[in-house]
C-alpha cells in the first residue's frame, strides 16, 4: 500500500492541537480577567508576564492558534454543509486556511503593535 | 450494524438516541458554539486591541461597560461550551481505560465550569464595580 502524508491530513490533526492548545490558553485569558477585576497591583503582573519574551512567544502562538483553529472550524462548517469535497475544493479550503491563519495572526500583531505601542 | 436479527425496528432504535442516549445534541452544539464565536469574533479582536496600552483603571473602565461585558459574556459562554466537547471528544479518542476516561471527563467539565465562571464572574465585578 502505498501511503502518502497529505495537506489534510496534517490539518486535521493540528486543528485538534490547536484546540486542546485555546483549551489550556483560557487560563491565562481568566487570569487577565481576574487580573483586571482585582486592581493595579495584579493588573501590573500579568502585563508582566505578557510583555516577557516568554509571554510574547505565548500570546503569539495563542493568536495564530486561535486563529488557524477558526478558519479550520469554518472549513469543517463548509464540509459539514456538504460542499468543498472535490479533489481541487478541498486542497484549496485547506491551503486558505492555513495561509490565512498565518497572515491574519501578522496582520493582527502589526495592528496590535501600531494600536498599544508594545504594551 | 449487528447482524444478528431483533425485535427492534430501526425507529425504536433511533428514538432511543444511540448508546449514549444523546443522540446528537453535541454535535450540534459543537456547531452552533462556533458559529457564534465566528461573528463575536471581530466585535472581541476590536475590543482586546482597544485595552492594548491602558492600564488597569482605562482596561476596567472598557471591559466594565455594558455592551462590552455582554459581548465577552457571550463569548465566554461559546467557548468553555465549544472545548468542553471539544476535549471530551479527543479524551474520547485516545483515553481507552474506562475509568480513567470517566475521570478525565469528569476533570473537563470541572475545568471548563471553572474557568467560564470565574471569567464571567470577573466581568461582572467590573461591570457593578466593587
Amino acid at each position: 500500500m502505498t501511503y502518502r502524508w497529505t495537506l489534510t491530513m496534517a490539518m486535521s490533526i493540528i486543528h485538534r492541537a490547536t484546540g486542546v492548545a485555546l483549551y489550556g490558553g483560557t487560563l491565562l485569558m481568566a487570569w487577565w480577567l481576574i487580573a483586571t477585576a482585582s486592581g493595579p497591583g495584579a493588573y501590573a503582573n500579568i502585563q508582566g508576564f505578557t510583555s516577557s519574551w516568554i509571554g510574547r512567544v505565548v500570546v503569539f502562538g495563542y493568536t495564530w492558534a486561535l486563529l488557524h483553529h477558526m478558519l479550520g472550524g469554518l472549513r469543517h462548517l463548509v464540509w459539514d454543509l456538504g460542499y468543498g469535497f472535490g479533489p481541487n475544493e478541498r486542497e484549496w479550503l485547506t491551503r486558505a486556511a492555513l495561509i490565512g491563519s498565518i497572515t491574519l495572526t501578522i496582520i493582527v500583531w502589526i495592528v496590535a503593535y501600531a494600536v498599544g505601542g508594545g504594551r | 450494524m449487528s447482524t444478528k436479527t431483533s425485535i427492534r425496528t430501526p425507529l425504536n432504535r433511533v428514538r432511543g438516541l444511540g448508546s449514549a442516549h444523546h443522540g446528537t445534541s453535541d454535535f450540534f452544539r459543537q456547531r452552533l458554539t462556533a458559529i457564534a464565536m465566528a461573528l463575536l469574533f471581530i466585535p472581541v479582536i476590536v475590543i482586546i486591541m482597544s485595552l492594548l496600552g491602558r492600564n488597569q483603571a482605562g482596561a476596567a473602565a472598557i471591559l466594565g461597560s455594558p455592551l462590552v461585558a455582554i459581548v465577552m459574556i457571550l463569548f465566554i459562554i461559546a467557548s468553555v461550551w465549544h472545548m468542553k466537547i471539544g476535549m471530551q471528544v479527543v479524551l474520547e479518542d485516545y483515553v481507552t481505560d474506562e475509568k480513567t476516561k470517566l475521570a478525565a471527563i469528569i476533570a473537563n467539565n470541572f475545568f471548563s465550569a471553572a474557568v467560564g465562571l470565574a471569567s464571567i464572574y470577573a466581568i461582572i465585578k467590573l461591570s457593578s464595580g466593587v
